[in-house]
């Protein structure tokens, strides 16, 4: 089954289309990129996977079902802009929206202490609300998105606002639940985060699909004939080899149509140059985003 | 537990914990023992004092010289209005009055003071007039008549029902003064409410915490929720003043006596009060969910809400006016009215009572209103719930509404 099915949802707000024609599929135990450009329609793909908008065309199914009360049981969804209510505490903020989950107050309480302590902000949970710092703030309405163990999580730009220890914290604990099988979207600009922890994205520009599928089949369908080297010792002349780019650190080596990187280090080991770092070169996703969003617009 | 339930729970126990809502709530028994209290303190068995007034007079016409004292009013004669001028000058009298030699054929008094005033004072023009009637009948009828003639009636009237007999309800300004209070209470609450729904609708609008909530619940279970928790705070609310009233009253009755001896609860006024309350309140509640669905922030829909909160005061503006016009048709009106029923019906129910077929029209159409009200409010919620920044044109709301 399923995490996330969506097949051709539209939508239009008076007259921009905000999502054109857009399909793709989640699933679990899978860690999912969807980005694009600010404006692109990832927050409106969102709202209408969580139902909170209806799609004018298209099927959303969630967990192998249309969204209902039990469906939102075992999703979490954590918006792009947070809010809690201010002048509640923490720990009675975290139980009350956990238990609209589904969980007993018990078990609420429990597992918020729990997370709490994970998180090291066992210090605050009496505090209210308004008195935390944004980034304290985050990683509480992080807490209520996962308190419940949901089975598939929905998160809109997680790691705005966060400092680098707490980024780190994020990114371990979405690591842990993906490794438990949970499916986990990742709505975001920040194309490092994604290329780190995504195994497949989906890439829209102006509500359309412009890249979707495995992250590495993705880049190696971009990937130019070229490898990176750092070494000690004289090149010279290297068969299929028609370039060489000087860099800080390393040298970049332009290969010919025929010739192969395997070829090219067998070359290099052959004549016993000593080799620190060889590398297929292939380009970042932020180059890959810049080329495509770049191409469209 | 279902999630309404908790929605609701929640609201209630954040409502009821509120200071505004906590202080309005207590302020009614609170100050009616302040008030209470004070009089015990600063009573005593003594008659209060009453200071007496010395009024001169100039007896042109001759034959008026008994009977100088009438009440807490001193009588002193003088020869002539020179006389009488000098001693008001020097504070001897307040003031004095002239009777003419021709007063009998004319019936005219001249009456003469340095202070300013609208008209006569009634004690001063009771008192002259007393003076004069007992002077002219002095020695013609007997001491008992001449007293009748003074305080000719007692009046008091017995209302009787339609069978004939005497009605528990015995009108008047001790019928009407409950009523009075708590029309304007159930206003004040009225509006408290209003404000509290919109502000927290649109706090959770502004923060984006209602897309957290409707990730976890249904736009109809947040709304009910919502509205039965405000409604449950605000009825205990008007629970604990009718419940304090009764108890007040009969303190009051037995500690200060007099008037409040006179104060009664209308027949039907508990039972009245209580749905009236929920059938304002779920009215203004499906208005203010509607407010809060099309206002992108918390004071746009504070103003607007003002539209109609306000409305549930009309009827208290005009309350002297139902004293004075009691079987006016602007009454039908306002009883009939929505927004002003709860307030007109209330406010009524303690001067002239309502007709069956008045009271039965207005419980209707109140219902009738909710239904529709919340019916349009459900669909707005759920069309502007996500409209951040800017309020959508009223005709862009009128189609979506009929689009759905």
């Amino acid at each position: 089954m399923l995490a996330v099915e969506v097949s051709h949802i539209a939508k239009s707000f008076a007259d921009k289309v905000a999502v054109d024609n857009l399909s793709f599929s989640v699933a679990q135990g899978e860690m999912f990129g969807l980005i694009g450009p600010n404006g692109a329609g990832k927050t409106t793909t969102i709202r209408m996977m969580m139902d909170i908008i209806k799609p004018d065309s298209g099927e959303v199914t969630i967990l192998g079902e249309k969204l209902n009360e039990a469906t939102k049981n075992r999703l979490g969804y954590l918006p792009e802009e947070r809010g809690l209510y201010k002048k509640l505490n923490v720990l009675d903020s975290i139980v009350y929206l956990a238990s609209l989950k589904g969980i007993d107050r018990k078990s609420a309480t429990e597992k918020a202490n729990e997370l709490l302590n994970q998180t090291s902000m066992s210090a605050s949970k009496n505090k209210k609300i308004e008195e935390l710092s944004r980034g304290m703030g985050q990683i509480i309405q992080f807490i209520v998105t996962i308190i419940h163990d949901p089975q598939l999580l929905v998160l809109d730009e997680p790691f705005a606002g966060l400092d680098p220890v707490n980024t780190e914290l994020l990114k371990g604990m979405l690591a842990d639940l993906r490794n438990h099988g949970k499916a986990v979207i990742l709505s975001t600009h920040q194309m490092n985060q994604v290329e780190e922890l995504c195994d497949r994205i989906l890439m829209i520009n102006n509500g359309q699909d412009v890249l979707y599928g495995d992250l590495s089949e993705i880049k190696a369908r971009y990937r130019g004939n070229s490898v990176l080297l750092d070494f000690k010792g004289e090149l010279g002349e290297l068969q299929g080899v028609t370039d060489k780019r000087t860099h800080k650190g390393y040298t970049e080596l332009m290969l010919d149509d025929i010739t192969t990187p395997q070829q090219v280090l067998a070359h290099l080991i052959s004549r016993g140059i000593v080799i620190n770092h060889f590398e297929v070169a292939t380009p970042s996703l932020n180059e890959i985003f810049l080329k495509e969003v770049g191409k469209k617009s | 537990m279902n999630k309404t339930l908790l929605i609701f729970q929640h609201e209630f126990l954040n409502a009821i914990k509120r200071k505004g809502f906590i202080i309005l709530t207590l302020i009614v028994p609170v100050l009616a023992l302040i008030g209470i209290g004070v009089f015990q303190l600063v009573s005593t068995d003594e008659p209060p004092l009453i200071e007496t007034i010395t009024i001169g007079y100039v007896d042109e016409a001759s034959g008026f010289d008994q009977y100088t004292t009438q009440g807490y009013i001193e009588l002193v004669h003088f020869d002539t209005p020179g006389d009488a001028t000098a001693a008001l000058i020097n504070g001897d009298v307040t003031e004095y009055f002239v009777i003419p030699s021709d007063y009998l054929s004319t019936g005219l008094i001249n009456r003469f003071t340095i202070k300013r005033q609208l008209e006569t004072p009634p004690t001063i023009a009771i008192g002259i007039k007393n003076f004069l009637t007992s002077n002219m009948l002095a020695g013609k009828v007997p001491p008992e008549t001449l007293y009748r003639i003074e305080y000719p009636l007692d009046l008091v009237t017995t209302i009787l029902t339609e069978t004939g007999e005497v009605a528990t309800e015995q009108g008047g300004y001790g019928n009407v003064i409950i009523p009075a209070i708590f029309s304007l209470l159930l206003a004040l609450s009225l509006q408290a409410s209003t404000i509290y729904l919109v502000q927290g609708l649109g706090d959770e609008k502004e923060s984006r915490l209602i897309e957290v909530l409707l990730s976890s619940v249904s736009p109809r279970q947040l709304l009910t929720g919502k509205v039965l928790g405000l409604g449950a705070a605000g009825l205990v609310q008007v629970v604990v003043w009718l419940a304090s009233l009764p108890l007040l009253l009969n303190l009051a009755s037995s500690t200060i006596g007099g008037f409040f001896g006179t104060i009664q609860l209308p027949a039907n006024f508990l039972v009245l009060g209580i749905v009236y309350f929920i059938l304002g309140y779920s009215l203004f509640a499906a208005l203010s969910a509607g407010v809060g669905a099309i206002s992108p922030s918390v004071r746009e829909g504070q103003q607007l809400s003002m539209i109609y909160a306000m409305l549930v005061y009309v009827p208290l503006w005009f309350a002297s006016f139902l004293f004075i016009f009691p079987d006016s048709p602007i009454w039908s009106v306002l009883t009939i009215f929505p927004v002003t029923a709860p307030i007109a019906a209330i406010l009524r129910l303690g001067v002239t009572g309502i007709a069956a077929w008045e009271l039965a029209a207005s419980l209707a159409v109140l219902v009738l209103s909710i239904i529709l009200v919340m019916f349009l409010a459900i669909r707005a919620f759920r069309v502007y719930l996500l409209m951040y920044g800017k309020r959508p044109a009223w005709g862009e709301i009128i189609r979506s509404l009929r689009s759905g």
